[in-house]
């Protein structure tokens, strides 16, 4: 069976099972996955409609139990965690960027993108400001004070970015972050993506069906029917990891 | 978080101003009908209370409120004087005649006769005139609302006269006497005149007020005059309460009031409730957002609790500050005076208000609680 498996990897999956419902209404979503995404690069994990992505990445970030196996994010089982940690642990160490960038409306970009760090206990002015200087990184200095409404779709997505990376998580899940924009504002954003997100101490997966991304991957997982069923190396990534790691 | 939560809250305009009045005028109908309701049942037993000097009242065994009454008889005076303990007991009578002006306007009013020699009972609250000049022949004392209610439009003037049952009687003082139940004016007369204006009968004494010497409470004193003589015998308070429960208990006040505060907790309930849910459920994606970001279930009760009581206590201010307006202009008007936004009912508001939120809150609470934060991806 094909595997990701890379030495010390910062997610490892293994044998990972996932069902759902019992009896004739059950239904197998993964079906031991094995699956490792490595620390400085972008892996990609791809496939039809209800191939199990979505369920693959939400076990791996802790939002959904898997049925059976193991996964391991930074060498923790984080099965094993008890609930208190386990959030603790994704407030800490994940970053999210979602399909449909899910912004709070009522709260500005800087707002937005503060919120994690909110969410840790961090004083809403200093948060505010990190967030600030983090959208200034992402172009969007002239934006912080805008409510979502107010920003186009690559917008809302850059700060749905800066939302996923100001707390500094070791792991960044992003889920079709292309998908809602049109080709040329996704391909702005998975650069921004790439240069930003990519660092050598942090993962980052990207559930995506936009083909016209998969060169900025490194590893490119595709899934069919609950399984892995190729992996594919790329080098997209390659070079913001060597930007970043070279003084 | 907190800010978070706020501003989730009061981003959406529409919602939040739409559960904001539904909560203020829930207030503003709970707080409005329970203080008027109060108010009315309060002044049934208005008379009793302006009667101060009194702690006892005794009466025929059959008296069961103030407004009908048993006569008693001139001799159960002695009795109830003779009871040990009394300081002092003295007559009342309570009557109803006809009261015309010379205009030709006419009303029945209450006439309370007081004790010749003592005017136990007398209104000490003067507007015009002064009690004192009950003593003089054929004088009487008539209530503001009274005299506006038989001389319409006339300014405040004594010395006018008035016709009681073919009896004339000069007004010599104008009083503030507490509203009764029935708008009809409160004439104040001495006994021996006030028996007149009715007609005389056999027996005319409809109360006998009474006070206790010191070291004696008025319960005591009741249970001695009721052990002794038979008699009913009510402290103040108690006997205040007795014409309370009796409206309460044989009109159909109560069931009005009811439906109407009750109507007003469901609908305040059930917009404020809906809405809120509502609310709610449309940032639930929002809400998942944050569950996935690694904001705890605990945190997010809190934040679903604060918006509830942020708008539950702006509500409740802005329904209150509506009652106090409609009570501070509807106080001043006399067939509404004495009605007042009583803190008691302002309380119990408040506490039905916050049922109401945590009902909410805890309808939207569920929502969130069950909610997956994987959901987010879908």
């Amino acid at each position: 069976m094909p595997s990701t498996f890379q030495p010390n990897p910062a997610v490892d999956c293994r044998e990972v099972r996932k069902h759902f419902g019992d009896g004739d209404a059950r239904i197998e979503v993964l079906r031991g996955v094995q699956f490792s995404a490595a620390l400085g690069g972008m892996t990609f994990l791809v496939g039809p409609s209800g191939c199990g992505k979505t369920t693959l990445i939400s076990v791996i970030a802790g939002l959904l139990d898997a049925s059976g196996g193991e996964v391991h994010l930074f060498g923790e089982n984080i099965a094993q965690l008890p609930e208190h940690q386990r959030i603790t642990f994704r407030r800490k160490n994940l970053g999210f960027v979602f399909q449909q960038y899910n912004l709070l409306p009522a709260l500005t970009a800087a707002e937005n993108a503060a919120v994690p760090l909110l969410a840790a206990g961090v004083k809403r002015r200093e948060a505010v400001d990190r967030a600030r200087a983090l959208l200034v990184k992402l172009g969007l200095e002239k934006r912080a004070d805008a409510l979502p409404n107010k920003l186009s779709g690559g917008q809302q997505q850059r700060v749905a970015l800066a939302r996923a990376l100001v707390h500094e998580p070791r792991l960044i899940v992003c889920d079709e972050p292309t998908a809602a924009l049109d080709h040329k504002t996704g391909e702005a954003v998975m650069e921004l993506l790439a240069g930003a997100a990519v660092h050598p101490d942090r993962a980052v997966i990207v559930v995506t069906h936009d083909n016209r991304v998969f060169h900025f991957a490194e590893t490119i997982a595709h899934m069919d029917d609950g399984q892995i069923v190729k992996v594919e190396s790329g080098t997209g990534a390659l070079a913001a990891v060597i930007e970043h790691a070279t003084p | 978080m907190n800010f978070v939560a706020l501003r989730m809250l009061t981003g959406d305009r529409a919602k939040y101003l739409g559960l904001v009045f539904a909560i203020a005028f829930s207030t503003f109908l709970l707080e409005n009908q329970t203080s008027i309701f109060a108010g009315i049942m309060s002044r049934t037993g208005n008379q009793i209370s302006d009667v101060t000097e009194a702690e006892v009242w005794v009466m025929d065994p059959q008296t069961v409120y103030f407004e009908e009454t048993k006569a008693l008889k001139d001799t159960d005076l002695n009795r109830v004087r003779g009871v040990p303990g009394v300081e002092w007991a003295v007559r009342l009578f309570k009557g109803g005649p006809v009261a015309r002006t010379a205009a030709g306007k006419f009303s029945q009013c209450v006439v309370l006769g007081l004790d010749d020699a003592t005017l136990v009972g007398v209104p000490r609250k003067m507007l015009m005139g002064a009690w004192s000049r009950l003593r003089e022949p054929n004088s009487v004392i008539i209530d503001k609302a009274g005299y506006m209610l038989l001389f319409p439009g006339e300014p405040l003037e004594i010395g006018r006269t008035l016709e009681l049952n073919d009896h004339l009687a000069r007004i010599v003082g104008i009083s503030d006497a507490s509203a009764g139940f029935v708008s009809f004016p409160i004439i104040h007369a001495r006994y021996s005149e006030a028996v007149n204006f009715q007609g005389r009968e056999r027996s005319q004494m409809s109360f006998i007020v009474a006070r206790q010497q010191s070291g004696l409470t008025p319960k005591q004193l009741c249970d001695r005059i009721a052990e002794q003589t038979g008699l009913r015998a009510r402290t103040r308070e108690e006997f205040r309460w007795d014409c309370i429960r009796y409206y309460l208990a044989n009109t159909g006040i109560p069931v009005n009031f009811g439906i109407t505060i009750t109507i007003a907790l469901i609908v305040g309930t059930v917009v404020a409730g809906q809405t809120f849910y509502l609310f709610t459920v449309e940032n639930l994606k929002q809400f998942g957002a944050l569950k996935a970001i690694g904001v705890t279930n605990w945190r997010l009760m809190g934040m679903i609790l604060l918006q509830a009581c942020t708008v539950g206590a702006i509500g409740f201010s802005l329904g209150t500050g509506m009652a106090a307006v409609f009570f501070e202009v509807t106080s001043k008007q006399i067939a509404t005076r004495g009605l007042v936004l009583m803190w008691e009912c302002a309380a119990l508001t408040a506490a039905c208000i916050f049922f109401v939120v945590i009902v909410a809150s805890v309808l939207s609470i569920r929502r969130v609680l069950v909610l997956e934060p994987a959901a987010v991806f879908r």
